[in-house]
């Protein structure tokens, strides 16, 4: 009896990866079988035949090896899942610990044997997209409002800082409360119109006013430089002294005043540890804002918003403050880009950027803290690691985000910690 | 009217959550106005309603599932002065939410949810509370429960009560006095004794209905 049952579902796992082996025929057949090639005089046809028998080959032992660990089919309890689970269960010790590590790491990196320039600046990258990912979990993990288009605001930040500095000289420090003022700004601009939408269709909204800045700041030739962006943005200074080589007659440089030898790392550390400190703040804030009325009300309203109306919140206040919160720190973040990259253009602040920042946070795991924190490394930090591979580098991409989605279907930090202890 | 109880009874469809939404400002009324302590309150939106002393504990309990007992009351307070004035005195009224108060409001049973959602609209001391069906969905048992808990409410802290039911037979029970509502019109009114003792009542609400 348990042999024939065996057997069978031996047989279910075949037909489906038989399945899966004859769709990915039907797709490589002519992506990958059939390619046209520049031949003198006109254009021929190349045919990669083996290409397509090895994906196939390749997709057939894949899903059965695939079904075979995860007990999907015979839903006899998942491999994966299990392991998930345990990995769920690190108790409250585990986490303080890993989130120590964390930070110890990312203070001490610059001084870490193996941290060159390189490191560093991947470093800063994740930084970048952690702070980004925890201004917009404000906005969608907080008070549950699919946003698309948060890229708009990242853009807002760095071109109010670029175009402060380029038509009013203005440096970074006095440009930064500014640069987040405009990005809050526009989020209430965009929160007004959208007050009524849920899901789908604000998500639609709001990724279309993701395009619309896009468009903007690409079309406004004569005040944004249009496609050739604005160049020359001028870098931030540490308490006034500038990292430059040789500093202007009657100014201090970094290296001259604390006399040491000059070297380009030291602007590269100081960027690292700007963001790092940005990025701080930003979780503080996120933390504590969870914690008042105003953070329970999000996430009160992104349970049921009818319960909230009848329990007398607001929702348009609330609304528009997660809106214009998470906005500012996008604009944070967006002046501290214009600022390291020193060139900015519409090219860096397409859908693209929307799509990443909102995979962290939902693969980080909806109002996680920490989870973004897991999902920048893994995706900005693997995809940076594996940079090598070129075009293929979005494989690796991809394969992240399924593995974490079939891993933790729910984000990698799925659990929710209460905000409210009686004091008993 | 001042600390009654009043229960509007009527069957599915006759407008009865409609009314109660309508008091609340969701949606607004079209015509006529709502009067509140002599205040017109037809105009006002939903929040400015229910900060002026009014609490609605919408039908199907609408706790938030994956907030804390404790959280759900702390958004129904509103300020942390008056949850840490009124946690207490909601805690010897529901002594169940207490030993539940770190649980997630949705993996509670549904008496328990439906506890939870009254303490959630009583928390912020109301004048005047909108219950709407109490009883839905409830073990008969636990249907008493609630209907002890909430007359207890009422003899206790005089609060005025305006209860939505399909079960009229507890409602009209505990009620001072009672609507029946008939598509939308008020056809009947009386006492809860009357009303329980109207031959037109029994008939079409109460036999075969309990």
């Amino acid at each position: 009896m348990i042999q024939r049952q065996k057997q069978n579902n031996f047989n279910k796992e075949l037909k489906d990866a038989l399945l899966t082996a004859l769709i990915t025929f039907a797709l490589t057949v002519l992506l990958f079988g059939v390619r046209t090639v520049q031949q003198p005089g006109k254009l021929g046809i190349e045919t990669r035949w083996s290409w397509v028998i090895l994906s196939v080959i390749a997709a057939f032992f894949g899903r059965l090896f695939f079904v075979f660990c995860t007990g999907l089919i015979n839903n006899k309890g998942s491999y994966f899942q299990g392991v998930a689970d345990n990995i769920t269960k690190i108790g409250g010790t585990v986490k303080i610990l890993t989130t120590v590590i964390l930070v110890l790491t990312a203070i001490l990196l610059p001084l870490l044997p193996f941290s060159d320039r390189y490191v560093i600046d991947i470093a800063t990258l994740v930084l970048t997209y952690i702070m980004l990912g925890w201004g917009l979990n404000i906005v969608v993990g907080l008070a549950g409002l699919l946003d698309l288009g948060y890229v708009a605001f990242y853009a807002v930040g760095s071109y109010s800082f670029a175009l402060l500095a380029h038509y009013h000289d203005l440096s970074f420090w006095v440009c930064l409360p500014f640069a987040g003022l405009f990005a809050a700004m526009f989020g209430v601009i965009l929160g007004f119109p959208v007050l009524r939408l849920r899901g789908d269709y604000l998500a639609i909204v709001t990724l279309g006013f993701g395009e619309i800045i896009r468009v903007i700041l690409l079309n406004w030739y004569q005040f944004t430089g249009g496609p050739d962006g604005i160049s020359g943005i001028p870098r931030p200074a540490f308490f006034g002294l500038e990292f430059k080589r040789i500093p202007p007659e009657g100014t201090a440089s970094f290296h001259t005043f604390f006399s040491i030898e000059y070297s380009s790392l030291h602007r590269i550390i100081f960027l690292y540890y700007l963001i790092l400190l940005m990025a701080f703040i930003t979780n503080l804030f996120v933390i504590r804002l969870r914690k008042l009325p105003i953070g329970r009300a999000w996430e009160a309203l992104r349970e049921d918003e009818t319960a909230c109306r009848s329990i007398g919140i607001n929702p348009t206040n609330t609304k528009l403050t997660a809106f214009a919160l998470g906005a500012m720190f996008a604009g944070f973040a967006g002046s501290f880009f214009a600022s390291r990259q020193g060139f900015i253009s519409p090219e860096s602040f397409t859908f693209t950027e929307s799509a990443i920042i909102l995979a962290i946070v939902v693969l980080g795991g909806m109002g996680s803290q920490i989870g973004v924190v897991i999902a920048s490394i893994v995706l900005i930090g693997a995809t940076e690691f594996f940079r090598e591979l070129e075009e293929f580098r979005m494989l690796v991409f991809g394969a992240l985000m399924v593995a974490i989605m079939i891993w933790k279907p729910k984000g990698l930090i799925s659990h929710r910690a209460p905000t409210v202890r009686l004091h008993t | 009217m001042e600390g009654e109880i009043v229960a509007l009874i009527g069957s599915n469809g006759a407008g009865k959550s409609t009314l109660l939404m309508t008091i609340c400002g969701n949606p607004h009324a079209k015509a006529g106005e709502i009067l509140y302590n002599n205040r017109d309150i037809t105009r006002l939106s939903t929040y400015e309603i229910i900060r002026s002393g009014i609490s609605h504990a919408p039908e199907g309990r609408r706790i938030f599932p994956h907030m804390t007992v404790l959280e759900n009351l702390q958004i129904g307070a509103r300020d942390k002065e008056c949850f840490n004035r009124e946690v207490d005195r909601i805690f010897t009224l529901f002594p169940r939410l207490k030993e539940r108060m770190h649980q997630q409001g949705g993996t509670m049973s549904g008496g328990e949810q439906q506890m939870l959602a009254l303490a959630r609209a009583l928390i912020s001391r109301p004048r005047l509370l909108l219950l709407d069906e109490p009883s839905l969905g409830l073990a008969p048992l636990l249907v008493k429960q609630i209907f002890k808990a909430i007359r207890e409410i009422n003899e206790t802290e005089k609060i005025s009560i305006l209860l939505v039911e399909q079960n009229a037979y507890h409602a009209l029970h505990l009620a001072h006095r009672g609507f029946v509502l008939v598509n939308g019109i008020i056809t009947l009114t009386g006492t809860g004794e009357e009303l329980l003792n109207n031959p037109e009542i029994r008939a079409a609400y109460l036999e075969g209905g309990r």
